[in-house]
């Protein structure tokens, strides 16, 4: 697309985790002494796409390196030798290690007497190439550190050079925990990177940075590439409007809806974010939606005012109770070796027992009544809940927090990974149980189930920075919301 | 001040070390003598040992429970096959006593290579254990309990009864007499600084502990996690066995059940001397100088004239107090 051969091409790649096909047919090229700026929302397909160029899963589909085809025998040590690197989003430092010895972590080449002086001399010298006066020595534990200066240093290993080449280096989102002088530090670096013919591959949320070191910008929505332009093409709100699509037809469906914020409904949850802002109100019978990009502050902001209803919480008021859906199901959900209705029961064992004991005849009844209630698809409640389908496990979940007393439901992410059916049967019942007083804090990162709630509080950097009602709630102002930047 | 708290951590082993020393000159002055540290120290050595195997373990978040009983089957195979070849078996023996087998054992059954052999294949089962543990991601705590059964029961079978003779040169080596300082002081500072080289200063010990900090980190990093498993449990049967050795060498007789209490002593040897069970940050001095404390704190309590009874308990009060200070010292450091 750019020069006569790119460095890396894909063609028609796909990829799926189970029923989730995260990558749907993408074509990419990167050529040398370019910076390609990667946008989407969350679930777009980004990471997926990077960890793919990294080696550490391949996929279908036809790619590349230098115009020879490697599909199938792509992996770390191949691209690693390529001279591809990646500075993953969650940090890949070892904790326990010294920046040298995490330096020659990566760098098989550093072995032998004096490896630790040359792993020092290396990391050190590009620390100071790319993050001037950065104050870390190379013999400093990484667990000691604070968070900045370990994405720095990671950052800078990824740039080190011994015996293979830095060509390609992809960087996802790599100013998260840096200050504005850093961030300005690294991507004066990027483009001097560039320069002298590297090539990097820049996501970020912060679209500024995109637009200022990013030569093109490839923009991706549901595993696929929606838009692609040189960043002089584009603006913020072009950027934005590119990542959303549906935001026309919403405008009719909406009015259809009346919001339901009665003013006379009795407040539920008064909250304010860990970070300050507006304050969360939810009242009686109504859905309030937790919106914004990934791990801003949501599902910390629902576990506080889940601990509020058993202890004082600071900024925190809940009237009622309070019951949570875990959305990982798996590590915060279910009790795999238990029956069904032992999991649907858990919660509510106070009010199911004779004496000291459970009365299993209680307990029976109660899951039997929400079997029924909510349509779970098992011949008998006593079955273990692995028997279940995922979108079954997470209705059983769901029986649970309705099931108990509370009067307030929070929800963190609690439809992932569900079948559609499933989730419109969800909905439904969502909304006859706020019908009938419950309150339900919803933290989803899909638009379309925005749609269900009464009003939407948008949350970036622990801190709420919008708060929409059911009219004015459109795929664009959450977008613009979530991408807002400190100007 | 954020240092010195780090300092202070460091320091803890060796000022345990400290403390239980001046206490025991204390109480008894004359321990202070050559003749006094061997004494106290000897069996020091293969506890020593036995924790830096438990160590390695420990670096890649794993647990060890069948440590003690594999240094009993290693110290069975030195008392025999190590000494005798197969005709040091007390089953060859009867066998030869009814007359199923000729007096004149061929060459075969007497070499002691069978035992070198015998000593390789335990180091060859650790490797494989890691590779288990790794490729069916099974929890090692789990591994090991089954395989403390299968050392026990192999000892057995080879010592039904306490029994055999230690080889020649391990009893000279365990009974040195050198000038100056006593032979346990001399191995400890030997295994510490060994075991300090193997693994923090090697450029492949720096891969090794970080699977311990970070697994996905060296994944991503091109390394084999399977090869770092198999290096890590490879070498804490090649220091178990060292264990073993040493403590028939002292012994002189093998035993299946001479070294049970080793699988605790060396757990707490390793966090005692400021290694923590998960994110690979060990300590190979401090392991040594754990273990050294934990011998002493048997001496420390004879001469306090604490019935053996109570010992294990005060050992135990010992470890809370020192584990305790380290909390204290962390606690502080959190709070900076």
């Amino acid at each position: 697309m750019t020069g006569p051969s790119p460095f890396i091409r894909l063609e028609d790649v796909r990829k799926s985790f189970g029923a989730v096909r995260a990558l749907q047919g993408v074509d990419l090229s990167c050529s040398a002494g370019e910076c390609i700026g990667l946008v989407g929302h969350n679930g777009a397909g980004k990471s997926t796409l990077m960890n793919l160029l990294a080696g550490v899963f391949g996929a279908e589909g036809r790619m590349a390196i230098d115009g020879e085809d490697v599909g199938g025998r792509h992996t770390v040590a191949s691209a690693q030798a390529q001279g591809i690197r990646c500075v993953f989003q969650e940090l890949s430092l070892c904790p326990n290690l010294t920046v040298a010895e995490n330096a020659r972590v990566m760098h098989r080449a550093l072995k032998g007497f004096g490896w630790r002086k040359r792993a020092g001399a290396l990391i050190t010298a590009k620390l100071d190439q790319v993050f001037p006066g950065h104050g870390i020595g190379a013999s400093d534990i990484v667990g000691d550190l604070p968070i900045a200066r370990r994405q720095m240093v990671e950052i800078a290993r990824a740039f080190t050079v011994t015996d293979a080449p830095a060509r390609l280096v992809i960087l996802d989102e790599p100013t998260s925990s840096l200050d504005a002088h850093q961030a300005s530090q690294l991507l004066a670096y990027v483009r001097r990177f560039v320069a002298e013919g590297g090539a990097v591959v820049l996501i970020s949320h912060l679209l500024g940075e995109i637009l200022a070191a990013a030569d093109r910008v490839v923009v991706m929505k549901d595993g696929r590439v929606v838009a692609e332009r040189p960043a002089s093409e584009f603006t913020r709100s072009s950027l934005v409007a590119a990542m959303g699509t549906v935001a026309r037809e919403e405008a009719e469906e909406r009015a259809a809806v009346t919001g339901r914020r009665g003013g006379d409904a009795p407040t539920r949850v008064r909250a304010r974010a860990a970070a300050g802002g507006v304050d969360l109100i939810a009242h009686r019978g109504e859905i309030v939606g937790l919106a914004g990009l990934g791990g801003q502050g949501q599902s910390e902001m629902l576990i506080r005012i889940f601990d509020a209803a058993r202890r004082t919480v600071p900024g925190i008021t809940v009237e009622g109770g309070s019951a949570l859906v875990a959305g990982d199901r798996q590590t915060d959900g279910v009790f795999p070796l238990w029956s069904i209705a032992e999991n649907i029961t858990i919660t509510s064992l106070n009010r199911l027992k004779r004496g000291i004991l459970i009365d299993s005849g209680k307990t029976d009844a109660m899951a039997e009544d929400w079997k029924a209630r909510i349509g779970i698809r098992t011949p008998d409640i006593h079955n273990p809940i692995l028997s279940l389908s995922g979108g079954n496990q997470q209705k059983a979940l769901f029986a649970r927090a309705l099931g108990s007393t509370a009067e307030t439901v929070l929800m963190d992410d609690p439809m992932r990974g569900v079948d559609i059916g499933t989730k419109q049967e969800v909905y439904g019942m969502i909304r006859a149980e706020a019908e009938r007083g419950r309150t339900f804090l919803w933290y989803t990162t899909e638009m379309d189930e925005l749609k269900h709630c009464d009003h939407v509080y948008v949350f970036r950097d622990q801190r709420i920075v919008a708060d929409l009602s059911r009219a004015e709630l459109t795929e664009e102002r959450v977008l613009h919301a979530s991408f807002e930047e400190v100007a | 001040m954020r240092l010195t708290a780090r300092q202070l951590r460091t320091l803890l082993p060796a000022l345990s070390l400290v403390v239980l020393l001046a206490a025991i000159f204390y109480l008894q002055p004359r321990a202070m003598s050559y003749v006094g540290f061997n004494l106290m120290l000897n069996l020091a050595i293969p506890i020593a040992l036995a924790t830096v195997a438990q160590m390695c373990v420990i670096t890649v978040n794993d647990l060890d429970l069948s440590i003690g009983t594999y240094v009993g089957f290693v110290a069975c195979v030195g008392a025999t096959l190590l000494s005798g070849g197969m005709g040091a078996l007390p089953v060859v023996k009867e066998l030869q006593a009814s007359g199923a087998l000729p007096a004149t054992l061929p060459w075969i059954m007497q070499t002691p290579l069978v035992g070198v052999v015998a000593l390789v294949f335990g180091i060859a089962v650790y490797a494989a254990l890691g590779a288990l543990i790794h490729w069916r991601n099974l929890p090692s705590i789990v591994v090991t309990l089954g395989m403390s059964f299968v050392w026990l029961g192999l000892s057995v079978l080879i010592l039904p009864v306490p029994g055999g003779q230690a080889p020649a040169f391990l009893r000279s080596l365990m009974t040195l007499k050198p000038a100056y300082i006593p032979f346990p002081i001399i191995a400890a500072i030997v295994i510490a600084i060994l075991a300090n080289l193997l693994l923090m200063h090697t450029s492949y010990g720096a891969v090794l502990r970080g699977a311990g900090g970070n697994p996905k980190a060296i994944e991503r990093a091109g390394w084999s996690l399977l090869k770092v498993k198999m290096t890590m449990f490879a070498l804490a049967g090649f220091f178990g066995m060292l264990a073993g050795l040493s403590l028939v060498g002292l012994t002189t007789s093998g035993d299946a059940n001479i070294a049970l209490r080793y699988t605790l002593l060396s757990i707490a040897g390793v966090i005692l001397g400021g290694g923590e069970f998960v994110g690979g940050r060990i300590s190979p001095v401090g392991a040594v100088i754990g273990a050294v404390t934990l011998t002493l704190a048997g001496s420390f309590l004879s001469f306090m004239r604490i019935s053996p009874d109570w010992q294990i308990g005060a050992q135990g009060a010992i470890l809370i107090i020192v584990l305790a200070a380290r909390t204290l010292i962390d606690r502080a450091e959190r709070r900076r």
